[in-house]
């Protein structure tokens, strides 16, 4: 019997404000243990929580930009438990009223080769609700300590669908859940920092069966790779209970990424009970439609969609606008620089910025925002390439010394005599004869009336000239010895 | 009375974290049982037609801007732990 995988992803993302979600003390990360703490945090006694505005306004934005619905009211609900990260013994989240509902993640798959693009599509959303994040416990041998730094963090849940069947589909919705998220300005996303975080629901049933198997739940899959390797993993675990004839347990695992094996967590001893109930201290939440356009307003173009418009607008080739879209501030460097080139001149400017660019800028560990060569610099470049001032090989160490101290590429040919400088007029109209010599077909064709055959010549007489030569007085002398 | 018969007083107490003596289960079974016969009462009382609500005041929208203020120094956060080790409090070791 054929079998498929049915995965459902449930995912947190930290919010980025500068305060916690239901207080106003700083929220942060990498702050030594126990300093971002106030009444509220702590739980202590007669302490109220206020909302942190900033934060509904990114979940609303976040819900907008993957196309849900916003709930016109939504409230705030207790979720009662006992567990030393949490000092109130509940998480304030949102139980039956989220604050977004349904929407969707577009997503890439792998394509046939690198350079072809993959077949898109949308894994459905359930529901985004807004909670707060609780403290972090540090585990020792006979205790454990406990840090309130992050409790309170402003936290989304993004629930999908259960409706990815395999792993590279999930790999997939979380590359592009994060780079939208990242987009947005809502969450930096970085895993390591615990801002984004997977619990994976997975099961297995024959093909053309509708309803679910029993799910495993997959945690601690704390990078992306971790989240595909865990599911692949677990895929595979549960058909070999199958094929050995057992049946599959409901139960927690944990996916130890560094070892590739997974775990039972200890049953609980009995299943949760949140006792949910709505939070008396906080008044629910309206949102009209004048502070949804608003936020709409502020949603920027999703990756792909600007990957789309860049194909067609720039006529840029997908390898390279898949780079291009990883980095919002990649993407809006490209556009400064394709726009300042002109006409015709983006694929270039692309090139450069993708092989050339990118590449300093990972062997000098730096970023984008800190290169020194700026989008201007970069367009002038090529065109000078365009225009046939710069040969390529010239261009290369052009390039190199812009990277170094940021001068116009114009500045550096002047300072360091890569001037396309007349030479002898004698030893340029030698270097013409040998390429019109050295192509007879070109010659032919020219002579024919084809009018572009020239330019065929010109590639030899730049490269004996190093680069160095005039375009027009090439040109002109081109002209004079075929006349 | 039908409510303290869908009383779970070992759940309850389980989900609470407390350790009930055999007379301390009969009373809270009890006390607890009235608290859900007189909320028993209140489900009874005809609500069609009523828009529910989350709370008593037609109130929303209460927040702040996000403008952060200064929290409690660690060693004030802490002076109520019992137990404390490099700014850290010292629970038993769980894992969940």
């Amino acid at each position: 019997m054929n079998y498929e995988a049915v995965i459902g992803l449930e995912v947190h993302v930290q919010v980025k404000t500068r305060s916690k979600m239901f207080t106003r003390v700083a929220a942060g990360y990498g702050h030594e243990p126990n300093t971002l703490t106030d009444p509220v945090v702590l739980a202590l006694p007669g302490v109220l929580p206020v909302m942190n505005k900033a934060a509904l306004d990114a979940v609303i934005k976040a819900g907008l930009m993957l196309g849900c619905d916003i709930a016109p009211v939504c409230k705030w609900d207790r979720k009662q438990y006992f567990y030393p990260d949490s000092p109130k013994n509940y998480q304030i989240s949102q139980y039956d009223q989220p604050i977004c509902l349904g929407g969707g993640v577009e997503i890439e798959l792998p394509g046939p080769a690198r350079n072809v693009m993959g077949e898109h599509k949308r894994i459905p959303l359930t529901r985004i609700h807004l909670e707060e994040d609780v403290g972090k416990l540090n585990h020792f041998a006979t205790d454990s300590l406990v840090d309130y730094n992050r409790a309170g963090t402003p936290l989304m849940e993004i629930v999908s669908e259960p409706a990815m069947h395999s792993a590279e589909e999930a790999y997939a919705y979380l590359t592009s859940l994060r780079a939208t998220m990242v987009y947005g300005g809502i969450s930096d996303c970085d895993m390591e920092k615990g801002q984004l975080r997977c619990d994976a629901n997975i099961s297995v049933r024959p093909v053309g069966e509708t309803r679910l198997g029993t799910k495993v739940e997959l945690k601690n899959l704390n990078s992306i790779s971790f989240v595909r390797d865990g599911i692949a993993h677990e895929i595979k675990r549960q058909l070999a209970v199958i094929e050995r004839g057992g049946t599959i347990v409901q139960e927690t695992r944990d996916y130890d990424g560094q070892t590739g094996v997974s775990q039972s967590l200890r049953s609980k001893e009995m299943a949760h009970d949140y006792r949910y109930f709505p939070d008396p201290d906080l008044m629910p939440v309206r949102v009209d439609e004048a502070w949804k356009s608003r936020l709409r307003s502020e949603c920027p173009e999703l990756p792909f969609d600007r990957q789309r418009r860049f194909m067609s607008q720039y006529q840029v080739p997908y390898t390279i606008t898949s780079v291009l879209i990883l980095d919002r501030a990649l993407g809006d460097y490209f556009e400064e620089a394709a726009r300042l080139a002109g006409p015709g001149r983006a694929q270039a400017v692309g090139n450069w910025l993708v092989n050339d660019l990118l590449r300093e800028i990972g062997v000098a560990k730096t970023d984008l925002a800190s290169a020194k060569v700026r989008p201007a610099q970069l367009a002038e470049l090529v065109n000078l390439i365009e225009s046939g001032t710069l040969l390529a090989n010239t261009a290369r160490t052009v390039f190199a010394k812009m990277f170094a101290t940021g001068d116009s590429p114009a500045a550096i040919i002047e300072r360091e005599g890569l001037t396309a400088a007349p030479t002898d007029a004698g030893e340029l109209e030698q270097w013409c004869r040998d390429a019109i010599a050295g192509n007879p077909k070109a010659l032919a064709e020219f002579k024919a009336g084809k009018e572009s055959a020239i330019n065929a010549f010109k590639g030899p007489v730049m490269k004996a000239a190093k680069g160095r030569a005039d375009p027009k007085q090439v040109d002109a002398t081109l002209r004079r010895l075929l006349a | 009375m039908a409510a303290s018969s869908e009383l779970n007083i070992d759940h309850v107490a389980r989900l609470a974290r407390l350790a009930l003596s055999p007379q301390e289960k009969a009373e809270y079974s009890r006390q607890l049982g009235d608290v859900l016969h007189h909320i028993g009462q209140l489900g009874k009382v005809d609500v069609n037609g009523v828009e529910p609500t989350a709370h008593a005041y037609p109130v929303v929208n209460v927040w702040d801007e996000d403008v952060p203020r200064a929290g409690l120094p660690v060693d004030v956060a802490l002076q109520n732990a019992p137990r404390q080790r490099q700014h850290m409090i010292a629970v038993p070791k769980v894992v969940e």
